[in-house]
């Protein structure tokens, strides 16, 4: 009953984070409407989430968000330093990480990671999801990095997903 | 002081948008055009947010932190739309540069394009 009515805690408690943060308030009747709509939309698009995703070990999600946002900064200045240094030293390559996590959001998410940090841009997840395309702008250890991506990346959220 | 840090943060922001779209201007193929807009902007736009969320609270009453959603946004539209470019430039097989070296595949699971960026295990 309880599971029909709110089927993802998560994206409720989300929903309403974000109505607060959009009406940037935390005023009584905003929560109450935020309340209610977080209750209503997952209520309502329940068709489109057939995963029921659950996080645990929260403190793995956090160590592996100031990860990812500490990345994007050194991401962010060593693209910086690439562009404005001499473009043909650059060592283009496309990469194909094995895939080990299962769950689709998890795929997802591990895309994202790696397009957003760096000099990487995920470009094509095969049909079987098993296979991650990469676009790496300058890589001189294709091996060392794929590596590397999964072990930063790929196991912490394979720790943290889990379906219930 | 607050001047200060502000006019930093803002001129960090513009400096490395900048670059990203020196970027996008200078690399020689579609995929590394790619790695300019959506990294070299994501500190630029991240420190004009910080700007904008300090100079609002501090110079009206509360916090203002609707800058986070934008952030979030952010981070959530522009490696799906880099994603998407980078598949449709894969189906339509836009030219790289020579020395773009290609993905060994061995099943030839993801071989679906005539190999362009693949390259069977002999």
């Amino acid at each position: 009953m309880l599971k029909r009515l709110l089927p993802h805690p998560l994206l409720s408690v989300l929903l309403l984070l974000i109505w607060l943060l959009l009406n940037n308030t935390v005023a009584m009747g905003h929560v109450v409407l935020g309340a209610g709509l977080a209750l209503l939309i997952p209520f309502l698009t329940v068709g489109f989430w057939p995963e029921r995703v659950c996080v645990q070990r929260p403190w793995v999600l956090l160590k592996f968000l100031a990860v990812v946002l500490w990345d994007i900064v050194v991401a962010n200045l060593n693209v910086a330093a690439l562009i404005l240094g001499s473009t043909r030293k650059l060592q283009p390559a496309f990469m194909l990480l094995e895939l080990d996590i299962r769950s689709p959001l998890g795929v997802s998410l591990l895309a994202n990671t790696i397009s957003l940090t760096p000099g990487t841009v995920s470009c094509e997840v095969s049909a079987d999801r098993r296979q991650l395309l990469i676009h790496a702008l300058h890589v001189t250890d294709v091996e060392a990095s794929i590596r590397e991506m999964k072990q930063r990346y790929e196991q912490p959220l394979i720790e943290v997903l889990c379906e219930c | 002081m607050l001047d200060a840090v502000l006019a930093i943060l803002v001129l960090v922001g513009a400096f490395f948008t900048l670059v990203g779209s020196w970027g996008l201007a200078k690399m020689p193929d579609f995929f590394m055009r790619l790695h300019g807009p959506t990294k070299a902007t994501t500190i630029g736009v991240g420190s004009v947010l910080v700007a904008s969320a300090l100079y609002f609270s501090f110079n009206t009453d509360g916090v203002s932190l609707h800058e986070v959603l934008v952030t979030l946004f952010l981070f959530m539209t522009a490696p799906v739309s880099a994603h998407m470019m980078a598949k449709a430039a894969l189906h339509l097989r836009v030219k790289q540069v020579e020395r773009t070296r290609s993905a060994v595949v061995e099943s030839g699971v993801v071989n679906s394009y005539d190999g362009t960026p693949f390259r069977r295990k002999e």
